[in-house]
């Protein structure tokens, strides 16, 4: 929820005149109409903890908030980086929290870490994105819309006493212009007191001088100006996080129990942690979202629209309305389409024409060898039937002589007909199922080849140089 | 306890018996006159250390010599450093304690791990370490060797971040590429940032990974089964202690009405020598009293007989790679005498066969000339 003023024009010539109020009309009840609405409506806040596998981001969450956000330990194995986004409802008083932390699971870990930064910075791309898709919309409802924009990116620093990291530099680098960074030394516990000085003067020389642009609390409300002030000298906060509790004294406070002594996280000599708690979140969480809103956000916004083409001033610098551009990109985007739907369809047209052909093409062939096979089919039938006719041809041929040779044995030898019946049968029979020529080689076929049948039907239809008619009959049939 | 007070400790003295003096050889003396000697010529050692920086490597250094070796140092800006390649740097030191000078070679490696793209970063330490050692060798090899330096590396000490939960890639991967060529010791930097409890876990899940990865670090020689029960009692301890978490400190502190070395917090002090506080003590005993000539020992025996006996399987099997004319079969590195004269009938009878082609080819030549 956006919570500012809205300005209203006032042209330049229109007097604009102090009044004083006779009585109290009671229009200062304006803020407190605003509070109770957004308390009504509910907070949300999205924090970013980018920082070294280990480094402490759970544990200071979980202290800053002063409960147990479920999280397991990350493996330093991973082959990039990823964001882990985790949503809670929080409530304190009658105020209701809407709080996400984004977790960068492997950052630092891989040995090549030159694209590092890509995936934190493509995550906080997105949620603008979300954000100016919703705002672009024609039905709406922003009052509604949870705001996932990153409002706060705490960069955690190890702490090694010397400087900056080679890794932390280029990511800042990369972040600085997208969502406001608070600078913080993870596990300060690790430095003694003059080494924290030179430490931090240390990492804002070098942060000045690369010119990376981290958060500075605003210093232009009165109320808050002078603590701002000089919570800015304190950047970057020295932090220690601890969920465990230890007695010291006859209080139970936060602390990490070491042999040498105990580090109390709010206690202010031994650490910023206090600091911390009061610039973010009891300070300036309302500056840090109306900054993202205002400032990240926009520059956001600028820059993908004018991306998309789109101008404030025309080339002869009258104002461009945004429907004009809209219309203009509209007709174009619909010309493309058209010439696009044009192309495809001509392309589809070819490809049915080429596969008609093909098919065409095809069926002919198939056709040309079926008619092929038929032709062939047919041939050999008809050779095949040749055959035939020319073998019974021949038989024919065969039977007639044979019953020529037949017709004239039986009128030159008519006496041996009537003797040896049996044996005139089988040797007319052999006889006259041959031709003249061939006769002698029946015979003495006929004598090498015993007859096994019994009777005249069956050595008829047995025998192979016989005639199929059984009707003939030169010497008599029983 | 050290090797020598011990050796000294043994000598069996000279008792009243007749008898025991009759036997009395004296070979006894021995240890005596190699401790003499060896005081005579002076011992000397190399340190490597390796680790990000800002994790205290010259801070422990300094701590562990008890001197300030790194007087002048210039550290760079972050700037400087994202594309910043590993160099070596050696600082060398005379120092001497009770007549037992020793020469300490420190070599550093500023620029490790701290680039953005630190793709085999570790190459230039192993680098280095095989020159160390191909220097070694041929002098080893050579004529005169009555002064041999011996630069190899004895012992690395490499610095686990505390601020993870383990072992991270680029650790694994350097102990990996260096496990074979020098004794490792992992520590673990910076151990004031966590409680007893958590050293443990991280202690444990630290030999855990080495054991995953198969990472060969520096073991302890066993001690012998003769040796008495407080040793070996001490000696279990060491083993059980590993890594070691270590905390350096350059000042001096009051602490409980001492001048000690120590690191002033708000909440107390740390005292680097105190046993409770981290294993500062554990690892300078290691180093330096028990078993600095153990890791010598090693680095001889065994990296460096191992870098040895690879270098002379690699000039034998590149020779034999040079001889060969075509064979399918891979030759054996290590030839023997007969292989060689087979080798050399094969060249000889393939060279016959060439010229016998060539002849024929001539012939034929000619024939179609002719033709």
């Amino acid at each position: 929820m956006l919570v500012g003023f809205v300005f209203v024009c006032v042209p330049q010539n229109e007097e604009k005149r102090n009044l004083s109020l006779g009585g109290h009309v009671g229009f200062d009840s304006l803020p407190d109409q605003l509070v109770s609405k957004s308390v009504t409506q509910g907070f949300c806040f999205n924090i970013l903890c980018v920082g070294e596998t280990g480094i402490g981001k759970s544990t200071l969450m979980n202290t800053l908030f002063n409960t147990m956000f479920e999280n397991e330990e990350a493996s330093h194995y991973q082959n990039g980086v990823y964001l882990r986004p985790r949503t809670y409802d929080l409530q304190e008083s009658n105020v209701h929290l809407k709080l996400t932390i984004v977790d960068t699971v492997g950052f630092g870990d891989q040995i090549n870490k030159e694209d590092s930064y890509k995936p934190i910075v493509d995550y906080i791309d997105t949620q603008f994105e979300n954000y100016l898709q919703e705002e672009l919309k024609i039905k709406r409802s922003l009052f509604n819309y949870h705001d996932t924009r990153i409002h706060i990116c705490l960069y955690f620093i190890a702490p090694t006493g010397h400087s900056l990291k080679s890794l932390d530099l280029v990511t800042m680098k990369k972040l600085d212009s997208k969502v406001n960074i608070i600078p913080i030394i993870a596990k300060a516990d690790t430095i003694s007191k003059s080494e924290l000085h030179k430490f931090k003067i240390k990492i804002m020389s070098e942060l000045v001088s690369n010119g990376v642009q981290i958060y500075q609390f605003p210093t232009d409300d009165e109320a808050v100006s002078e603590i701002n002030a000089s919570m800015n000298a304190h950047l970057p906060f020295a932090v220690v996080g601890s969920v465990e509790e230890v007695k010291v004294g006859n209080k139970t406070v936060r602390a990490r129990q070491y042999p040498w002594g105990v580090v109390q996280v709010e206690n202010e000599s031994h650490c910023d942690f206090v600091k911390l708690r009061e610039m973010l979140i009891r300070v300036n969480m309302e500056d840090l979202r109306e900054q993202t809103h205002a400032r990240h956000y926009e520059l956001y916004r600028r820059c993908k629209l004018e991306e998309m083409g789109f101008k404030d001033t025309d080339p002869d610098s009258q104002p461009f309305s945004l429907q004009e551009t809209y219309e203009a990109k509209r007709k174009e985007f619909l010309g493309d389409l058209q010439r696009k739907e044009e192309e495809m369809r001509q392309m589809f047209v070819n490809k049915v024409k080429e596969t008609e052909a093909e098919l065409k093409e095809k069926r002919e062939r198939s056709l040309h060898d079926k008619f092929e096979q038929l032709k062939r089919m047919h041939q050999e039938e008809k050779r095949k039937v040749e055959e035939k006719r020319r073998d019974l041809e021949e038989e024919m041929n065969a039977f007639n002589r044979k019953k020529v040779a037949a017709e004239t044995l039986s009128l030159s030898q008519p006496l041996k007909k009537d003797k040896d019946k049996k044996n005139r049968s089988v040797k007319t029979e052999n006889q006259s199922a041959v031709s003249a020529s061939s006769s002698k080689v029946m015979m003495a076929k006929a004598n090498v080849e015993p007859l096994n049948c019994q009777s005249w039907w069956q050595a008829i239809q047995c025998c192979t140089c016989l005639v199929h008619n059984a009707a003939w009959k030169p010497g008599g049939l029983f | 306890m050290t090797s020598n007070i011990r050796y000294k400790s043994r000598i069996p003295v000279k008792t009243e018996e007749n008898a025991e003096e009759k036997q009395y050889v004296g070979f006894a003396t021995l240890p005596n006159q190699v401790h003499r000697k060896s005081v005579k010529k002076g011992f000397d050692f190399t340190l490597m250390v390796a680790g990000e920086s800002g994790m205290g490597k010259s801070t422990l250094v300094n701590s562990l010599f008890l001197t300030d070796l790194y007087k002048d140092r210039k550290l760079l800006n972050a700037e400087e450093r994202i594309n910043q390649t590993v160099e070596i740097i050696k600082h060398t030191v005379d120092i001497e304690e009770k007549g037992v000078k020793l020469k300490l070679t420190i070599v550093d490696t500023p620029g490790f791990g701290d680039a953005v793209n630190n793709n085999e970063c570790w190459k230039p330490i192993t680098d280095y370490i095989d020159q160390q050692f191909e220097q070694y060798f041929r002098d080893e090899s050579g004529l005169n060797r009555k002064n041999i330096q011996d630069n190899r590396v004895h012992c690395c000490l490499y610095f686990i971040p505390p601020f993870g939960h383990g072992l991270r890639p680029v650790d694994v991967e350097f102990m990996k590429a260096l496990h074979e060529k020098v004794n490792i010791i992992p520590l673990i930097a910076k151990a004031d940032c966590l409680t007893p409890n958590e050293i443990k876990k991280l202690k444990d899940r630290i030999r855990e990974e080495i054991d995953k990865f198969g990472i060969k670090v520096y073991q302890f020689p066993e001690c012998d089964s003769d040796e008495d029960e407080e040793f070996k009692q001490l000696d279990k301890e060491l083993k059980e202690c590993t890594p070691f978490a270590v905390i350096g400190s350059n000042t001096v502190v009051e602490a409980r009405g001492q001048r000690v070395r120590g690191r002033l917090y708000p909440w107390g002090i740390v005292e680097v020598e105190n046993q409770s506080h981290c294993d500062f003590v554990k690892l300078r005993n290691m180093l330096i009293r028990s078993h600095m000539h153990d890791l010598k020992d090693v680095t001889c025996d065994v990296h460096y007989e191992n870098y040895r006996a690879q270098c002379i399987q690699e000039m034998t099997s590149k020779l034999a790679q040079d001889n060969r004319m075509e064979s399918p079969i891979p030759i054996l590195p290590l030839s023997t005498p007969d292989v060689e004269t087979e080798k050399l009938i094969k060249m000889k009878d393939e060279e016959l066969k060439r010229m016998q082609e060539m002849l024929n080819k001539m012939q034929q030549q000619m024939h179609d000339k002719d033709q």
